[in-house]
């Protein structure tokens, strides 16, 4: 076997791809897992292995402190890891483009396992653009990986999970809080309460999202429920912040700095790039991969684990991992089917728990009509800044799906590649032209999944390699 | 806009930011760096040339481009800081020239 060839390519060093690593060498797969982090984590255990040598594990709490072990074993698994790596492309084969340290180059594998995650969902208002502006996960990641925190007292608006754990570990870190603006819509608690009961379960979890309420509620800054809309206000960079509440209640204060935050979306423009099939996940207002019981996709040896085949968490996501990965080595002959099925079966039960509250959690904290159907002045899409007004004039000449307006305006031809502006595309073209969202579609997504320089392209220097690559298996 | 809370000691480099001297930690983002400057923003737009800071820092917004070591549109996000690294903000569209 040479270096550029694996039985196994993951892509993605998080909780889902760490563990598909050390199930799939268990069971004597090569495995090759490229992330394009410097350190395995993933964004929840982002920078572990630094922080846990230092007093500053102390402040980011438990489940944070949990991925210490994981990133070990994952070190001793016999993986090739390759961190700083970009994903740009994979073709049927498998062969995957990567850049690294702008050399670019390419890699085979008989199967792969995206473990990509999940992005914060793009959450779009008058002024998101201003320097000031970030998002709750943005600030969690400076707190874990630079120990650094906003200078002055932040504001945050939002809702879920992440924004109650972030204020304890920012208020544990000696950090301050000018104020939250809770953005969960009036009524949402006695929707989700029908979904408790198959979380009973799970109250440990549901006793740590209380006891974040509570100490926040004892800290004393001020909590102002039911927040629907937002604008952000300045010249070059937030100097204030306008909110109104379902109510009509309204309100301008001074800011430096606002976080934000509507929940989580999976990463999913490698699966769409491979021609994965997708299809809506109304409970999770996304699109998710369509998945058979081991993770593998429409694609035969490809499959998705974790976040990224639907929101469910690190402790989905690791199981999710250990799955594919079994699958994958009764593929490729290292282990019968009934070993494998066998071997699912605690996997399956840990990932059934892991799963059980998260019903509640999206009837809770789905996010505020608001969120899809932003005031007309609002960047949609902030690379190249369209917006709202211009989507919604275009989505009622004729009937143009996200690709055509995507061509009339550039909005999704940015840098960013639709990663910002794709949902809120599909929900202004839906509302404008009165159909379902799903039915509208999502933008088109091609290699490369990230912008390559003609420089990293040209190092390839393999051109000739491409021509005598082997038939697919 | 964010400040850092603790002092890296024996971990501390030098960066230089449109060459200027800065101090910052082995390993931290060129991203973090900046969200610790007076002058917070990294980019102006190709478009409006509105200034633009590290949004997201997971590497889905390419908000927090620069040019590192002379090699422009770099995601200051995902890259490390090195001792002696040159980042520059950048100002509206690229010059093909460049």
């Amino acid at each position: 076997m040479s270096t550029s060839e694996t039985d196994l390519l993951i892509v993605g060093a998080g909780p889902a791809g760490m563990a598909a690593a050390v199930t799939a060498r268990r069971q004597g797969l090569s495995v090759r897992v490229v992330d394009d982090q410097p350190a395995p984590g993933g964004q929840i255990w982002r920078a572990i292995e630094t922080v846990a040598a230092t007093p500053r594990i102390a402040r980011l709490g438990e489940a944070y402190r949990a991925g210490a072990d994981r990133a070990a074993a994952f070190r001793a698994c016999g993986a090739l890891y390759e961190p700083d790596s970009q994903l740009w492309q994979i073709e049927p084969g498998f062969r995957a483009f990567l850049t690294q340290q702008g050399q670019a180059r390419s890699v085979t594998a008989r199967a792969v396992i995206l473990a990509t995650g999940a992005q914060e969902r793009p959450v779009p208002f008058p002024g998101w653009t201003l320097p000031g502006v970030l998002t709750v996960g943005a600030a969690q990641i400076l707190l874990k990986t630079a120990d650094s925190v906003p200078t002055s007292p932040v504001w945050i608006a939002g809702c879920g999970p992440l924004p109650l754990l972030y204020m304890t570990q920012l208020l544990a870190a000696g950090g301050q809080i000018a104020g939250f603006l809770d953005t969960t819509p009036r009524g949402r608690l006695g929707a989700a309460l029908r979904h408790l009961p198959q979380g009973l379960g799970r109250l440990g979890d549901l006793a740590k999202g209380l006891s974040w309420s509570l100490a926040l509620k004892r800290a004393g800054f001020p909590i102002i429920p039911h927040v629907a809309e937002l604008r952000a206000k300045g010249e070059g960079r937030l100097e204030s912040l306008h909110y109104r509440t379902q109510d009509g209640r309204e309100g301008e204060v001074a800011a430096e700095v606002l976080l934000v935050h509507e929940g989580v979306v999976p990463n999913i423009h490698a699966p769409l790039a491979l021609g994965c099939a997708v299809s809506w996940h109304a409970g999770q207002h996304c699109y998710v991969p369509e998945l058979d019981s081991w993770g593998e996709t429409s694609q035969a040896n490809v499959f998705v684990a974790g976040d990224g085949a639907g929101i469910g968490g690190a402790e989905a996501a690791e199981p999710r991992g250990g799955i594919a990965a079994l699958r994958v080595a009764a593929r490729l002959g290292k282990l019968g089917e009934g070993a494998a099925e066998s071997a699912a079966r605690p996997e399956r039960s840990r990932l059934a728990r892991a799963l059980a509250l998260r019903p509640f959690l999206d009837a809770l904290y789905a996010p505020r009509p608001q969120v899809f159907a932003p005031a007309d002045e609002t960047l949609v899409c902030r690379c190249e800044e369209v917006t709202a007004g211009e989507l919604r004039a275009r989505a009622v000449q004729g009937r143009p799906g996200p690709n055509q307006i995507k061509a009339f305006t550039r909005a999704g031809m940015g840098p960013c590649q639709g990663r910002q502006c794709g949902y809120t595309m599909a929900h202004i073209v839906a509302a404008a032209q009165n159909r379902p969202v799903e039915e509208v579609g999502f933008y088109r997504i091609r290699p490369p999944l990230k912008p390559v320089t003609l420089g990293e392209l040209a190092s390839l220097g393999e051109l000739a390699s491409l021509d005598e690559r082997e038939p697919t298996a | 806009m964010f400040r850092k809370l603790h002092d890296p000691g024996a971990q501390t480099v030098t960066i230089f930011i449109d060459g200027r001297p800065v101090p910052a930690e082995a390993g931290e983002s060129v991203a973090a760096v900046l969200l610790r400057q007076p002058e917070a923003w990294c980019r102006t737009t190709p478009i409006s040339e509105s200034p633009r800071a590290p949004y997201c820092m997971t590497g889905v917004c390419f908000e927090c481009l620069v040019e590192v070591d002379g090699l422009a549109s770099v995601q200051g996000c995902l890259t490390p800081v090195r001792n002696g690294m040159r980042v520059a903000r950048q100002q509206g569209p690229r010059s093909l020239s460049a």
